[in-house]
């Protein structure tokens, strides 16, 4: 079972990757966005790690509930929106429960997921996070027998996800009006999402 | 970089408590960050928000007031305004009969006022929204992120405030708002770059003898870069792709916007009108009203765009109902 304060390490070790890859995503980003993911995902992600103290002690889904609206409130553009919306309806998904199993937590990414594919109505191939997210989540739901082998699954099948839309054309997001200029450069949206899943594995495995 | 302000991270406040301190009679500034009509919310009327990145002004709170807005939202400069605005806005301006949302289209501006708008349902307030994508010089196809929002939100402003002020239900002014967005079609052009103030330098480079057509309102690159012409040349160049929408035909009267950028004189934007007026009068398209002047700019940009509006009877009647705002004022 996961408690409320292994979460709070899952999102204690996100925040600490993204600060760490903060210029890498913004690199990525000035290539074929504009030049502000890793700024803004920092500024986020600070803002939730100073949540977190007041929030580990209570149930994971306040936990996910109140880090997606501080996201939401504090990135703006695209990204504040989508990982808002992902970690709300995560939040939702678990509800009042302060322990969580392998299935609930299969359920509670699979309507993270579909959160986000509402909000950017982005789907597979159009070269977004969602590109990362499909692949992860379907390990996770495959996986439930075993949980540290499927968080391992779903944070090799993030990479993998990221890795094979590099080459494609985006379809979505202001990297779509560059067209084919877009081609074979790595989706920083895909990138995050990616260090999203490594971070579940990493933090959960410790725990 | 040479501008009149005092810091970038300031820059936003500083001028809303400047509009504040301008303007007590028609509006006032809340927390945070919204201005909101000074007598809002009105009873029984729909409100009518918008909002999106600052560095347009007047767009768009300088069209709050009588017959306009109830509220904006700015975000820092060319940056989407995040939720907590919008629900706040929302939720000053509700007098009960719903708020409608006027809603550029830009991916992040999309999803922030999509999130008001279920917090505020949520919050029992009856919502609606319209997205306005007027730019002919982005392809709308399933493969890009679809037209910009640009010169027609200005139009959809002012009718559809005075739709709401005359006492249209939500229905009726999101219905027509709509309308306004299926017969209006835009395109700009630049002459020069816009700075960002956080950035510092300018958004893009241009020689002296250049220009890019198609250019957005946040200094996005258009159609094309090529080398400057005369204006009569360049309005054919923005009137032409507006026209082969199939929207305008001979016999109709519409209503023409000649836009400046921000940088550009208005004896250019007037040169400008009247070849919008000589051709459109050869196609026996009838200029029935226009607007001439700086009303969505993109910071000191130079340069222009030029806005046509399929007109009938009812977006007439709105267009010349009394406005009092900031930005617009007349029949008061």
């Amino acid at each position: 079972m996961i408690s409320t304060g292994d979460f709070s390490r899952f999102l204690e070790t996100f925040a600490a990757r993204i600060h760490a890859a903060k210029e890498e995503l913004t690199q990525l980003d000035s290539a074929i966005g504009d030049a502000d993911h890793g700024i803004n995902m920092d500024r986020g992600m600070t803002a939730i790690s100073e949540l977190l103290p007041g929030l580990q002690d209570g149930d994971a889904g306040t936990l996910f509930k109140q880090t997606g609206m501080k996201l939401i409130s504090t990135v703006g553009g695209a990204s504040g929106p989508l990982y808002g919306t992902f970690f709300l309806r995560l939040g939702t998904s678990f509800g009042t429960a302060t322990e969580i199993g392998p299935t609930e937590l299969a359920a509670g990414f699979r309507a993270g997921l579909e959160g986000v594919i509402a909000r950017g109505k982005a789907g597979l191939d159009d070269k977004t996070m969602v590109d990362a997210m499909v692949p992860a989540v379907e390990a996770l739901e495959a996986g439930i027998g075993d949980l540290p082998a499927a968080l391992d699954a779903a944070a090799v099948a993030a990479a993998a996800g990221r890795d094979r839309v590099t080459p494609l054309v985006a379809r979505k997001g202001r990297a779509s009006y560059l067209g084919e200029r877009s081609a074979d450069h790595q989706d920083p949206g895909a990138t995050s999402t990616t260090i999203l899943f490594e971070s579940l594995r990493d933090a959960l495995r410790a725990g | 970089m040479k501008k009149l302000i005092n810091t970038p991270e300031r820059e936003v406040d500083e001028a809303l408590a400047g509009m504040a301190a301008a303007h007590p009679d028609l509006l006032r500034v809340e927390e945070p960050n919204i201005i909101v009509r000074k007598d809002a919310p009105r009873p029984g009327k729909v409100g009518v928000i918008s909002g999106g990145g600052s560095g347009h002004e007047p767009m768009h709170g300088g069209f709050v007031g009588l017959g306009m807005l109830d509220a904006a939202c700015p975000g820092a400069v060319f940056t989407s305004p995040v939720p907590e605005q919008m629900l706040a806005a929302t939720k000053a301006v509700n007098g009960g009969a719903g708020v409608l949302h006027i809603v550029k289209n830009y991916t992040g501006d999309i999803m922030n006022f999509e999130i008001a708008a279920e917090m505020a349902q949520a919050e029992g307030i009856e919502v609606a929204s319209v997205v306005i994508a007027d730019d002919v010089a982005v392809k709308d196809s399933l493969y890009t992120a679809g037209r910009r929002g640009v010169g027609g939100t200005v139009l959809a402003e002012k009718i559809v405030g005075a739709a709401a002020e005359a006492g249209a239900d939500l229905k009726t002014v999101t219905a027509l708002c709509q309308k306004v967005q299926d017969n209006v079609r835009s395109m700009g052009m630049a002459l020069t770059s816009c700075t960002v103030p956080a950035a510092g330098k300018p958004t893009f480079d241009i020689s002296d003898s250049e220009m890019e057509i198609g250019v957005g309102i946040h200094g996005e690159p258009g159609r094309r870069r090529e080398a400057l012409r005369p204006a009569d040349e360049i309005v054919e160049m923005l009137v032409t792709p507006i026209l082969e929408e199939g929207i305008f035909a001979s016999g109709d009267r519409v209503l023409a916007f000649v836009n400046g950028m921000g940088g550009t004189p208005l004896i250019e934007l007037y040169v400008a009108y009247r070849k919008v007026n000589e051709i459109l009068t050869g196609k026996g398209i009838t200029i029935a009203r226009n607007l001439v002047g700086s009303y969505i700019t993109s910071l000191e940009m130079a340069g222009l765009s030029i806005t046509l509006l399929k007109l009938d009877d009812e977006l007439l009647r709105y267009w010349d109902a009394p406005v009092k705002t900031p930005g617009l004022r007349w029949g008061v």
